[in-house]
């Protein structure tokens, strides 16, 4: 694209990134990076933040060997899982919504949205809105909502409405236009706390330094018990924020490969698949400036993934700024490879991943050959898999 | 250099006012390509016809996101129909309007099309001003120095939640007018004007000599004379998409009529 806007500053990754949104939302914008800002610098932020998610969420999380799938990979290769399905609510999710939810209380506003693809974002604002007492509305995709039947339930018994959205491919893409929607109305009352590191700036930098504690342990775990980094860390990518929360500690370990997994859904060459990063252009969506998967006219395209919460036609900017450098390897897999793996791992190891983490998995799967004994493979297990339990049923033609 | 096509619509329209008639600017809005490409033409050229004194052409975006219900379905109904930037331009070149025209859109589209080229093509169709929803002021200072380059007049946006400092920056790189949303959210019908309007309004006129325009929630004749007491201009878009959609071209042509009747009403001469 010979237009491409976009400037190195502030808030950008590369010219990736910006604040394209409509102009009632600028001040909330302006007032968020202020509080985020000033709470980066105070210890009791932090203090208060990691307390929350050690007697909370139950962290640091594990980081668990699993030898039956690293005989699997190779002979000899140590591959681990950074377990963050096991946090409280069973994501990585409620790392960014504890930290979100402490700057809304900072700002005074009572008020939170979110929007959500699987549920599991939806269902870690829920939670931490409970925890705090505050009002919460979260919108999903009626799509969505029917393969999600369980995590709308959950939202709905910790005290959150769930608003369905009917518009456009009744998906994440378009629970997020009404998210969006919502705050400019009541952008004087409301916080709106993102699920991923999308959205305009700061929403991307915001996010990611939330997740950014998944990759600070698991390197210190790594290191301590093998003294030695991981040779590839390989994480999926949707809108990216459990891939940027894992990659952001090792940007700086040249040696170490980092590799981020998109949905390919029913494959690269069909119309039906989320791989933003592979088969995108760059384009202006919810606020920012990245990759998009869209058509000749600039419109954007549905994406499809078995797992809602791939299911996106954006991702991250600073995954567009990590793609350009090559700094990070981007790769797709199918619907299929994805079921596969999540197949695999349970009867493997006795760990149900998430669809979303499963794409990872079978990236590592698929790769069999490219490590030698002794490398370290590091995954990132973003989510545990029971919420897709009913859907892999009904895809394999399982009778429950 | 000749005078810019929506600075000459504003003169004549203040020479008006010295003759004695003073009023508002009526600023309709459509939806270009609905509820098709044929009729969305006539549509221009009638509220052109019926008393508009500039019309925005909205571009269709798949994801709309400053855009409430109604106008959210008549450019999803527009895209069905092929209605994307090229043949938008195309409807504004045949359409000859006799009014300014202002095209309204997001910025990806544009993007997509080339920003240089759209420009470029915009003008020659004929339209006179850009209004792109997702370009803040700031934004993206090499583009909107580029839009300032071109032909085309760069509407600025203000809100109820701008703030000073933004408007400052915002009025200094506007051209042609400023739209004042009257209220916070999305486009779309609503009961009344807003009580802090005025106070709103008050604040934009300090900062800016430019003419002024109120829109967002504004649908009735009541309410755009309400608006006409207090800015330049009056702009009304979903409740003509809305009409346009139910009762058609006859329906849409009384709409406006009662609508330029109602920003020449009651005001009061220019001090």
């Amino acid at each position: 694209m010979t237009d491409l806007p976009g400037v190195a500053a502030p808030g950008r990754f590369g010219p990736y990134g910006g604040r394209y949104v409509p102009e009632t939302l600028m001040a909330a914008l302006e007032e968020l990076e202020r509080v985020y800002d000033e709470a980066k610098g105070d210890p009791r932020f932090w203090a208060e933040l990691d307390g929350l998610l050690k007697d909370y969420v139950g962290r640091p999380t594990p980081l668990t060997e699993t030898p039956r799938l690293g005989a699997e990979v190779g002979p000899g290769v140590v591959v681990v899982l950074k377990r963050e399905d096991l946090n409280h609510t069973g994501a990585h999710k409620i790392n960014n919504t504890l930290g979100q939810v402490l700057l809304a209380r900072r700002m005074g506003k009572p008020r939170i949205i979110a929007e959500t693809g699987a549920g599991q974002h939806g269902v870690a604002t829920a939670t931490v809105c409970a925890r705090f007492g505050l009002e919460c509305v979260v919108y999903m995709g009626e799509e969505d909502m029917r393969r999600q039947r369980l995590n709308v339930y959950r939202m709905e018994l910790m005290g959150a409405r769930v608003v369905p959205v009917t518009s456009g491919t009744r998906t994440l893409k378009d629970a997020t236009n009404e998210a969006l929607r919502d705050w400019v109305t009541n952008v004087t009352t409301t916080h709106y706390i993102i699920g991923s590191v999308v959205g305009p700036d700061p929403f991307p930098r915001i996010v990611r330094d939330y997740q950014s504690v998944i990759g600070r342990e698991a390197r210190a775990q790594t290191l301590e018990r093998y003294r030695r980094l991981p040779r590839t860390v390989a994480a999926c990518v949707g809108g990216g924020s459990n891939a940027m929360g894992i990659f952001t500690a090792f940007l700086d370990d040249g040696d170490v490969e980092l590799v981020g997994v998109e949905a390919a859904g029913e494959g690269l060459g069909t119309r039906r698949h989320a791989a933003s990063l592979a088969r995108g252009k760059p384009g202006v969506f919810h606020g920012s400036l990245s990759y998009l998967l869209q058509d000749a006219d600039g419109q954007v395209q549905p994406a499809h993934s078995v797992s809602a919460g791939l299911d996106y036609p954006g991702v991250g900017p600073e995954h567009a700024y990590l793609k350009d450098t090559g700094r990070v390897l981007y790769e797709a897999v199918t619907d299929r490879q994805a079921l596969d793996a999540f197949a695999d791992l349970s009867r493997l190891e006795g760990i149900l991943p998430a669809l979303e983490s499963a794409h990872a998995i079978a990236w590592v799967i698929g790769h069999r050959g490219h490590w030698g004994a002794g490398d370290i493979v590091l995954i990132n297990l973003s989510g545990r898999g029971d919420k897709d339990v009913a859907m892999v049923a009904e895809l394999t033609g399982a009778k429950l | 250099m000749s005078e810019h096509p929506i600075a000459a619509r504003w003169r004549s329209l203040r020479e008006e006012a010295g003759r004695g008639k003073p009023r508002a600017a009526l600023i309709p809005y459509l939806t270009a390509g609905y509820p098709t490409p044929e009729l969305s033409r006539e549509a221009l050229q009638l509220v052109a016809a019926a008393g508009a004194d500039f019309v925005e052409v909205g571009v269709p975006f798949s994801d709309p996101l400053a855009d409430g219900p109604t106008i959210q379905r008549s450019i999803q109904a527009a895209l069905e129909q092929g209605m994307t930037v090229p043949r938008v331009l195309e409807l504004i070149a045949r359409a000859r309007l006799p009014v300014p025209v202002v095209v309204m859109t997001y910025l990806n589209p544009v993007l997509a099309y080339g920003l240089e080229r759209f420009l470029e093509d915009a003008h020659g169709a004929g339209a006179s001003g850009l209004l792109l929803t997702d370009l803040p002021a700031g934004a993206d200072p090499q583009l909107e120095a580029r839009v300032a380059a071109s032909p085309l007049a760069l509407i600025r946006l203000i809100a109820p939640t701008t703030t000073a400092e933004r408007l400052t920056r915002a009025v200094r790189s506007a051209t042609g007018f400023l739209y004042l949303i009257s209220r916070l959210g999305v486009t779309g019908k609503r009961d009344e004007v807003p009580q802090d309007l005025p106070s709103h309004v008050a604040r934009v006129r300090a900062a800016s000599d430019l003419p002024l325009a109120v829109g967002f929630g504004i649908s009735t004749p009541t309410q755009a004379q309400a608006a006409a007491q207090l800015a330049d201009g009056v702009v009304v878009g979903s409740a003509l998409v809305e009409t346009l959609g139910s009762g058609g071209l006859a329906a849409v042509e009384q709409l406006v009529r009662a609508l330029a009747a109602a920003v020449r009403a009651l005001r009061a001469p220019a001090a």
